[in-house]
């Protein structure tokens, strides 16, 4: 589903991404760990379509199309979702209309009929009870005045609405406390299926006890330092980040 | 002779043929006005208040007074906002009785011509008309005062409440060839107690460089709710200056939303005395400009007394070389404790070349207040583009989705569910005009 080579990028001049290469198939969850500024974030953004990231190097193939190619609501429609780290907010935009609007390119996309009003409530019920999303959260507008853990429950919402192929949630777990945490680990749980790819990226493991990854990777100053199994996230929580930092076990230098 | 002074005579000229006769008291209000109008000249750009707004382009010309012209209803279905069952027509600011649609009116309120009411109301009209718009000191106001001979005036008795708004249409019907001068004038008189919806509506049927001069008044006494809106789509070679003095007394309610759509040289000073405490006055605007036009928007509200909260936001998109001028005075005397005035002033430029003079003016006499200022000028948010298509709209939806959203928070405050449609209907079609433009581009 999502093959990364030699990914290498730029921001604002500065490398942040140093020859990434990463494989996830469909049905796979893999968790993206890292310290603070080794360009976790950059990578999930830079999968999304981020204008402000210079690709230098390699490549992104996403179903074997090359999706570096592709605009970023091409993407989305394509089904590639990112849930933001933060959810920006638009005044003046009701959140339910913006829903739908997101709904309805992607179907438009797909040669599927728009949905109208009753059938776009209706799927809102059908998906709000997981994430607990009431009434009022759809009719303010989008994110604005929402908690934390609203944006964070608004995010998987539309991911849930827009039941994307590849999923990216970066740092989903920031801001959330161990309630909201489990809601929205039930939301992405309710979501994990064969022909899905989840990637998450955090830099704690507590929400990989909630969203239990099939494989693990440590991204340090711009590569992966290290890869393996659930495991490794337990290791890391125990060990802490330094102990990769300090290069004594350097994978794919 | 300065050169000020030279231009300045043909309009002298004007002003001397001004309209005779008729009640006593009248006419000493056009003769002061004149005298005031020959003393003040046009304002140039030295003055503070017109400092980016140069009205020499009119000053320069030479009008004809916009002579009686026949509309039929037929043409006025044409124009859009025209729709509300009550209205008032008022062709090149003379009333006309024929395209208005009064019936139905509750009893005891009057709406009509401006000059019948001056005898047949002659109670009323002599204690407010020109009791708020300043002829002494501001040119527009005297020249338009100096020369009135109608317009629409609309009467509501103390505690009646209109439940049907009352629509006012100017319509500007002039000939391409010549460039006409229109002197409109409003008088709006609402009674304590009363509630109404008043809705002026400023069209062009035919016309080209023409120059309208409005004026409008509007008392508020004790208690009364006023909801005023201004739809200003002149043709887009028009000039239009229009001052508005509102009066709100004790308790009064009194909003005024201002959409200014059209023209190709736009001034509007809007004003609101709190002149009794418990007074309440909200002045919202959203003004659209793409090509070389230029709009003005000069408020003031001014809190006489004292509790009085009063509202203002004023919104702006300009596109092309426009240029806009936001300029937001709060005034607080010394007796108008317990203020609480909010002001904020936004505007989103779709261009390089568009811009945007603004600024906020506060001048505080009272010490315990409460005022706030705030002004945002700038391009869409690249973050909200971003999310937007992040969630697969396209970047063309994502910026239209946000214009609206900006325009919506003015348009969506709108009570009059066929005026707010109309509104929308015409700003999102301008818009749509202009993004077009931006896109080939």
């Amino acid at each position: 589903m999502l093959d990364i080579k030699n990914l290498q990028v730029k921001a604002e001049g500065k490398e942040i991404l140093k020859g990434i290469d990463l494989h996830v198939n469909a049905g796979e969850v893999h968790a993206i760990m890292g310290p603070n500024g080794s360009g976790k974030s950059t990578l999930a953004r830079v999968i999304a379509g981020h204008p402000e990231y210079e690709v230098t190097g390699g490549e992104i193939q996403y179903e074997g199309r090359d999706l570096l190619a592709m605009d970023p609501d091409e993407r989305a429609r394509e089904g590639v979702f990112m849930a933001f780290q933060y959810p920006v907010e638009i005044a003046g935009v009701n959140n339910a209309y913006f829903l739908k609007a997101a709904v309805n390119a992607k179907r438009k996309h797909h040669g599927q009929p728009e949905l109208d009003a009753m059938e776009f409530m209706q799927l809102i019920q059908e998906k709000s009870t997981l994430l607990d999303i009431n009434q009022s959260m759809l009719q303010r507008s989008v994110n604005e005045g929402f908690s934390g853990g609203e944006k964070k429950r608004n995010e998987i919402f539309q991911m849930a609405l827009l039941e994307p192929k590849l999923a990216v949630l970066d740092e989903t777990d920031s801001g959330l406390d161990i309630d909201a945490l489990k809601t929205v680990a039930s939301g992405v749980n309710a979501m994990r299926g064969p022909e899905r790819a989840i990637v998450v990226v955090t830099h704690y493991q507590r929400l990989l006890d909630y969203i239990v990854p099939d494989y693990v990777h440590v991204l340090s100053a711009g590569r992966i330092v290290k890869s393996g199994g659930k495991e490794l996230a337990l290791e890391l929580e125990r060990k802490g980040y330094g102990w990769i930092e300090t290069g004594a076990e350097p994978v794919g230098a | 002779m300065t050169q000020v002074a030279e231009k300045l005579q043909p309009w002298i000229a004007v002003v001397e043929q001004r309209p005779q006769g008729g009640v006593r008291w009248l006419q000493d209000v056009r003769d002061k006005a004149a005298a005031r109008f020959a003393a003040l000249g046009f304002p140039t750009v030295r003055e503070e208040d017109w400092r980016f707004t140069n009205v020499a382009s009119i000053a320069s010309r030479e009008y004809r007074t916009a002579p009686p012209a026949p509309v039929t209803a037929a043409e006025l279905e044409a124009v859009p906002y025209s729709g509300l069952p009550l209205r008032l027509v008022v062709v090149n600011g003379r009333f006309s009785a024929e395209l208005s649609r009064l019936h139905g009116l509750p009893q005891g309120v009057r709406a009509g011509s401006l000059a019948a009411a001056v005898t047949g109301h002659s109670d009323v009209v002599p204690r407010f008309f020109a009791q708020a718009a300043d002829a002494h000191s501001r040119a527009f106001v005297a020249l338009n005062t100096a020369l009135v001979e109608d317009g629409a005036y609309l009467y509501i008795p103390d505690g009646t409440v209109m439940e049907q708004p009352v629509e006012i249409l100017y319509v500007a019907a002039g000939e391409s060839a010549v460039d006409d001068m229109i002197q409109a004038r409003t008088l709006i008189v609402a009674g304590e107690h009363s509630q109404s919806r008043i809705v002026e509506t400023w069209v062009a049927l035919r016309g080209g460089a023409y120059f309208t001069n409005a004026v409008t008044e509007v008392f508020a006494g004790a208690n009364a709710v006023v909801d005023h809106y201004k739809v200003q789509q002149e043709g887009l070679d028009a000039f239009h200056i229009a001052t508005m003095q509102i009066n709100a007394q004790r308790g009064a309610t009194v909003s005024s939303h201002s959409f200014s759509l059209g023209g190709k040289l736009v001034r509007n000073d809007a004003e609101a005395v709190l002149d009794g405490e418990g007074a309440e006055v909200t002045l919202n605007g959203l003004y659209l400009a793409d090509g070389d036009r230029l709009v003005d928007n000069h408020t003031t509200i001014d809190h006489a007394q004292a509790h009085c909260p009063s509202h203002e936001i004023y919104k702006g998109i300009l596109g092309g070389k426009a240029r806009a001028v936001f300029n937001g005075k709060i005034i607080v005397r010394q007796d108008a404790q317990k203020t609480d005035a909010k002001q904020t002033n936004r505007a989103l430029l779709l261009s390089d070349d568009a811009s945007i003079n603004t600024k906020p003016q506060l001048e505080i006499f009272a010490d315990d207040v409460k005022c706030t200022h705030g002004a945002a000028i700038g391009q869409l948010d690249d973050d909200a583009i971003f999310y937007l298509r992040a969630r697969g709209l396209t970047y063309f939806e994502a910026r239209d989705l946000l214009i609206h959203a900006f325009a919506g928070e003015i348009i969506d405050r709108v009570q009059i569910e066929p005026l707010k449609q109309a509104l929308e209907a015409e700003l999102y079609a301008q818009l749509a005009k202009d993004l077009a433009e931006i896109d080939a581009a």
